[in-house]
């Protein structure tokens, strides 16, 4: 999916088929939802009727014609960017019906194996996938360890492991066992898989209107009910004002033109892009390879105003890392970082790997083949806290070197009758300090030094939280940390506030702490202990990589299981809501032009001087062409302007990490100043081409 | 306009200013429970009316109780008013032996006061006895009064408060009336006096004029009423002729006054809620915002009355204007007094210039929400500023929010009924007037100035605000019931939901301020909300507006007049 998408917002396929939606979306039933646009539907038939009729009667309006064809195409447009918007998440949802394919399963029932489909399986099922096999359905592996191919789900074509226990147990159902054998407990039912609501999400079948969605829509219909009044009504003040200029009552205004000023004064620009707005959220998104449950989540995700962070993965790298190397005194940085480098040849830790990195970069000293050396090595293990190697020198004595934390070395020494120097302690201790990690290097009795590893924050980082603070974002890091260590990455990296020395119970009382303060909390987890916070979270995204439990918690899934995608989320639905709000403004501005246009066209006749001029004639400041020709091109610019928003629409409009003030001075200016300005620009170049 | 001119509107304004946070500091303590200065004196009057009502104040209401509370009140001020309307010839304090009020005039009157509108199909002077004027009349301009405010109070509370308890509305109104109206009228009532506005019992008094013909000059409690008539926003005069009337207002000092009086506790109460919500500066933007409005509306007027075109030519028109006041003193009171849902008048709209007339009618439309009733003005105000927080706030990408409580779909349905019930009635009854028989014959003057007439009425009913147009004959059926709906939509029909919106808010939590937060307390937001109220409340009337006082405007430049 990732590889395959297009950043272009058109292509010729997807154009063609929301050609044939924008008609089969003017059923009824389908339009009724859309009341703005329901209400232009019945004028556009109205209007129609009236040509109809009166081309039978024998005297054709070309007027009428043209306004009612206009109103129909309002319809059309408004449908087409509903149906575009969808026609992006259908393409998807293709793709990803394509790996729903049924496969066969085998499932474990007492003490021998069936082949069942993978339709029948049931919660709490066992079934059995070896390399080569599609996984049937969603579940935990409870046994073994295996590589997966997730490809057909996240685009990403590197296999990723899954094992039973930890945080990495979820296997999805249509993902694919490349190695090894896993047993599987099965944890959903058939027909509500992770793979069946990520196609009705991305397919927007179950699409429901969002809170802000829902009100929007409720000053829409208001807006439409008064201006439905305020045109009702104008017939009988038009034909008192008939009456008082002398004038039969026959000339008042025909339906086509009250319609047709209605359908300019409703706002039907934002009334037809609402819903492509809101499909296309949830599409920008999963172009950023987040699912979210619902539109609610993206919308709230807007709202989000304190951010946990993980410290790790999310704003230092994964793995802690080598910087320094401090000997001992009378000991030369070379030999220490000789030592070290020996201790770490087969530490596959990623700090291992970095000391080994180091030492070459530092003192130009190579990896040495480890053969040669007649080593034995000890792992590193959570319980003695050390790890290293004995060997043979060229001499044929045995060394035992080792590298740990400072007590677990100072043991060490001890018990080889060494001694444990002062000022080693205290390098420890102003290492520690400084929010790195000390790593002491003994020989035997002796210790030669201290290797200063460093948790090393992601570059720009501490700009990005810059940002967030700039939009009224708190970020609070959380970390299983000392609290000094905690303080000085925190500072390093500029978030807001810490949590030092966090257990997962900490996570939800922190989050509960917050939204008691009225707060709206987004966070990012993969664990099983993680699972009760993203529940409680507002915005609680679970990484495709974590654990089923976790990925059930949250409201939104990242496919790339990459902890900034936080940020990525909240501005998306910041771009939401700023795309909705910035288009009613425009469309609520852009009914002053609208006006100026159809008002003195209608009233042109009123309390007429001898040159045929009534006094409103005045408010024709765009001084266009005819009366017919001033309405038509108010409701053609009508429609014209809904197609040519529906690019921003769907892109959203441009996102900046500003103060609310500065994004509200700028959208202001664009949309509302703009909305203004432009319809007069508008209305008045469609007069001149149809006057031509 | 001359120094005096120029100088007489410098000096309403600073005083205005001025006096604002001075009353809306004590309202505030007094709205609060603090203690305060009035507390001596009235203090035991209160303890009195609380153990005679078995009223608890302490005891917070919800909002539904709160509403029928206020609704009952309002229904029982009503049943009161109209039958003493009816058996006003049987009843004592009626010199003038006036017979019974028609049964169609009395529910319009009856309405018209429980509404705060005092619209006058009545003539005062000539309709209702001194008894009805007093204990219906003045005692209802002290209750509706009190009603707004109360209906403000709650709405305030549910906007900062943190449970769903909004007050208690009997409490409310005991300490409205005790602490606020009464003291500020009898002040008022007595300077009044002073500068001879009469306050007597006796019957009409007749002289013979200097061409030998009789007068009947009608006296009577005009000092009292015409305190709480002004500092209410009420504005039923006690005779026809309301503030023109020499006996209502006989100099240009009680003119200056009573025009400080007409927005002096609207203005207040922006400070008062500054107070409430804790910041100051909330409260100063409202009052910016209404202020800004105000001005605009006030030159608008100025210029047009300064450059008038008559068939005399161009120049100064003194039709319809007092010359004790002048025309700067009548364009003055006319625009405060539309801004303000305020009834009263010291000329008369009809003969102004369609400029005038299009600013008194807008500044109506618009939901009296420039400074406004006392009371509804507010609440009508912050409709406009939750509309105005979702349409922009959206904009700055969050879920709008007004001082920390999120505005949702409720808020904006209950939001936009309050503000579109009133156009609704406007449009729905001007139109039936504009093409019906009953609806014509009332109408003195042809063209589109008819039109305006119209249109004017029926704003002036469902904006509360009582003032005519004059030129229009409302004293028939169909205007009596026509009105008297569309005042009581007009009031109702915006408390109502006003009210829903205060129990909405009262339980919503409150999310803290950052700087993601879409400010309501500066310059952009004065000029976003102008916008929205002049957006808003404009499109809905422009086309009538045009067919009607506009046309007669470019028509009058063009030297042809109705």
């Amino acid at each position: 999916m990732k590889t395959k998408k297009t950043t272009s917002v058109f292509t010729r396929g997807l154009i063609l088929t929301a050609v044939k939606d924008s008609f089969s979306k003017l059923n009824p039933l389908t339009l009724v939802k859309n009341p703005v646009i329901f209400i232009v539907a019945l004028g556009a038939l109205l209007t129609s009727g009236i040509v109809i009729a009166g081309t039978r009667g024998g005297h054709f309006s070309s007027f009428d014609l043209q306004i009612s064809l206009w109103l129909w195409f309002t319809v059309l447009f408004a449908n087409f960017s509903e149906a575009i918007a969808e026609g992006r998440g259908k393409a998807q949802a293709e793709s990803l019906r394509r790996s729903r394919t049924q496969v066969k399963a085998r499932k474990i029932s007492g003490d021998h194996e069936e082949t069942v489909t993978s339709a029948m399986l049931k919660k709490g099922d066992f079934v059995i996938c070896e390399a080569g096999d599609q996984i049937p359905s969603d579940g935990e592996v409870t046994e073994g360890i295996a590589s997966i191919d997730e490809s057909a789900i996240t685009g990403e074509s590197a296999p990723v492991i899954r094992e039973s226990g930890g945080d990495r147990s979820a296997v999805t159902g249509g993902t694919k066992v490349i190695s090894d054998r896993i047993i599987i407990r099965i944890t959903s039912e058939p027909g509500n898989t992770f793979l069946d609501r990520m196609i009705s999400l991305v397919e927007g079948a179950k699409r429901q209107k969002t809170p802000n969605e829902i009100a929007l829509s409720n000053l829409l219909l208001g807006l439409t009910i008064i201006f439905l009044l305020a045109v009702a009504t104008l017939p009988a003040f038009f034909l008192y004002s008939l009456k008082a200029s002398g004038l039969p009552p026959s000339q008042n205004l025909s339906l086509p033109v009250l319609v047709s000023l209605l359908v300019c004064l409703i706002p039907t620009t934002i009334g037809g892009l609402l819903s492509a707005i809101g499909i296309s959220g949830m599409d920008r998104l999963l172009q950023k390879n987040v699912i979210s449950t619902s539109g609610k989540a993206i919308e709230a995700a807007g709202d989000v105003d304190v951010l946990l962070l993980d410290k790790t993965g999310t704003i230092t790298l994964g793995n802690r890392m080598a910087t320094d190397f401090i000997p001992d005194e009378g000991i030369s940085a070379g030999e220490l970082a000789d030592t070290a480098q020996l201790a770490s040849l087969s530490d596959e830790t990623p700090e291992g790997r970095s000391i080994v990195v180091l030492a070459k970069e530092k003192f130009n000293l190579r990896a040495r083949e480890v053969q040669n050396l007649r080593a034995s090595f000890i792992p590193f293990s959570a319980q003695t806290r050390i790890s290293g190697v004995d060997l043979f020198s060229a001499g044929g004595e045995q060394q035992r070197i080792r590298k740990g934390s400072s007590e677990a070395i100072k043991t060490f020494v001890q018990n080889n009758n060494g001694f444990y120097p002062k000022n080693i302690e205290e390098t420890v201790a102003e290492i520690a300090r400084s929010g790195a990690t000390p790593l002491v290097v003994a020989k035997d009795d002796k210790v030669l030094g201290v290797i200063h590893l460093k948790d090393i924050v992601k570059g720009g980082i501490k700009q990005r939280f810059a940002e967030l603070r700039k939009m009224g974002i708190r970020t609070v890091m959380i970390t299983g940390d000392n609290h000094l260590t905690a303080a000085a990455i925190a500072a390093e990296a500029g978030v807001d506030d810490f949590m030092a020395e966090a257990r997962p119970e900490d996570k939800l009382a922190r989050i509960r702490e917050e939204q008691k303060k009225g707060h709206l909390v987004g966070m990012i987890g993969d664990g099983t202990n993680d699972a009760p916070a993203l529940a409680q979270a507002d915005v609680g995204i679970a990484m495709n990589s974590g654990t089923q439990a976790a990925r059930e918690a949250g409201n939104m899934v990242d496919l790339d299981s990459n902890p900034t995608k936080l940020i990525e989320v909240v501005e998306t639905g910041k771009q939401l809501l700023m795309t909705r709000g910035a288009l009613t403004t425009f469309s609520i501005a852009n009914d002053v032009a609208k006006y100026f246009a159809i008002i003195p066209a209608i009233a042109i006749s009123l309390y007429a001087g001898s040159n045929g001029k009534g006094p409103l004639s005045v408010l024709n400041i765009m001084n266009l062409g005819s009366p017919q020709s001033a309405i038509l091109s108010a409701v053609i610019f009508n429609a014209i302007i809904i197609i040519l928003l529906i690019p921003l629409a769907l892109k959203g409009v441009r996102y900046r990490p500003v103060s609310a003030m500065e994004a509200l001075t700028r959208n202001l200016l664009i949309f509302g100043l703009g909305g203004i300005i432009a319809p007069f620009i508008g209305i008045k170049l469609i007069d001149l081409l149809i006057n031509l | 306009m001359n120094a005096l001119d120029i100088s007489q509107v410098l000096m309403y304004l600073l005083l205005l200013i001025l006096l604002t946070p001075v009353l809306g500091g004590y309202m505030h303590k007094v709205f609060s429970g603090e203690r305060h200065f009035m507390l001596p004196v009235f203090g035991w009057l209160e303890k009195l009316t609380f153990r005679v009502t078995g009223t608890k104040p302490e005891q917070g209401m919800g909002w539904k109780s709160y509403t029928w509370s206020l609704l009952l009140f309002n229904l029982g001020g009503f049943v009161v008013l109209f039958l003493l309307q009816l058996t006003q010839n049987l009843l004592p304090l009626n010199p003038a032996r006036l017979p019974a009020v028609s049964w169609h005039l009395a529910l319009n009157t009856a309405v018209s006061f429980i509404t705060n509108t005092n619209w006058q199909s009545y003539a005062g002077e000539t309709t209702l006895s001194y008894l009805v004027q007093m204990t219906g009349l003045t005692v209802q301009n002290f209750l509706s009064a009190a009603t707004g405010i109360a209906v403000m109070l709650a709405l305030v509370r549910g906007i900062v408060g943190r449970s769903s308890l909004l007050g208690n509305f009997w409490a409310d109104i005991t300490r409205i009336i005790l602490y606020v109206l009464l003291p500020l009228s009898v002040i008022f009532a007595v300077v009044l006096n002073a500068e001879g506005v009469i306050q007597n019992f006796s019957g009409p008094v007749t002289v013979s004029t200097l061409e030998g013909g009789k007068q009947v000059i009608t006296m009577g409690p005009v000092a009292s009423q015409e305190a709480i008539k002004q500092l209410g926003t009420n504005g039923g005069g006690y005779f026809n002729a309301n503030s023109a009337h020499p006996f209502e207002n006989p100099t240009p000092l009680t003119n200056f006054l009573e025009m400080l009086a007409i927005l002096l506790i609207p203005a207040a109460l922006t400070y008062t809620y500054g107070r409430m919500t804790g910041s100051l500066k909330q409260g100063y933007t409202l009052f910016t915002c209404m202020m800004v409005l105000f001005v605009a509306g006030l030159l608008v007027s100025l210029y047009a009355e300064y450059h008038m075109v008559s068939p005399a030519g161009k120049g100064l028109v003194m039709e319809g204007k007092e010359l004790r006041f002048g025309t700067t003193g009548t364009v003055l009171w006319t625009v405060a007094t539309t801004v303000a849902s305020n009834g009263s008048v010291n000329g008369m709209i009809d003969s102004m210039s369609p400029l005038t007339g299009i600013t008194a009618m807008f500044n109506i439309m618009l939901g009296e929400v420039i400074f406004g009733g006392v009371g509804s003005g507010m609440y009508g105000m912050l409709l406009f500023v939750f509309l105005t927080v979702f349409i922009a706030g959206l904009m700055v990408g969050r879920t709008p929010e007004y001082l920390g409580k999120k505005i949702e779909a409720f808020e904006v349905r209950m939001a936009l009924a309050g503000i579109l019930i009133p156009g609704f009635m406007i449009l729905l009854f001007a139109a039936i007037a504009s093409v019906s028989k009953p609806g014509l014959a009332g109408l003195n003057n042809a063209g589109p100035h008819g039109l305006s007439e119209i249109l004017y009425a029926f704003s002036s009913a469902a904006g509360n605000n009582g003032s005519a147009f004059a030129g229009l004959n409302a004293n028939t059926v169909f205007y009596n019931l026509a009105l008297g709906f569309t005042m009581l939509f007009g009031r109702f029909g915006v408390i109502i939901p006003v009210m829903a919106i205060a129990g909405s808010m009262a339980v919503k939590k409150v999310t803290p301020l950052s700087v993601g937060t879409f400010r309501t307390d500066n310059l952009l937001f004065i000029i976003l909300l102008t916008g929205v109220i002049l957006i808003v409340g404009g499109l809905t009337f422009f086309p009538a507006l045009s067919l009607g006082p506009l046309a007669e405007h470019i028509l009058m430049h063009s030297a042809v007049t109705f």
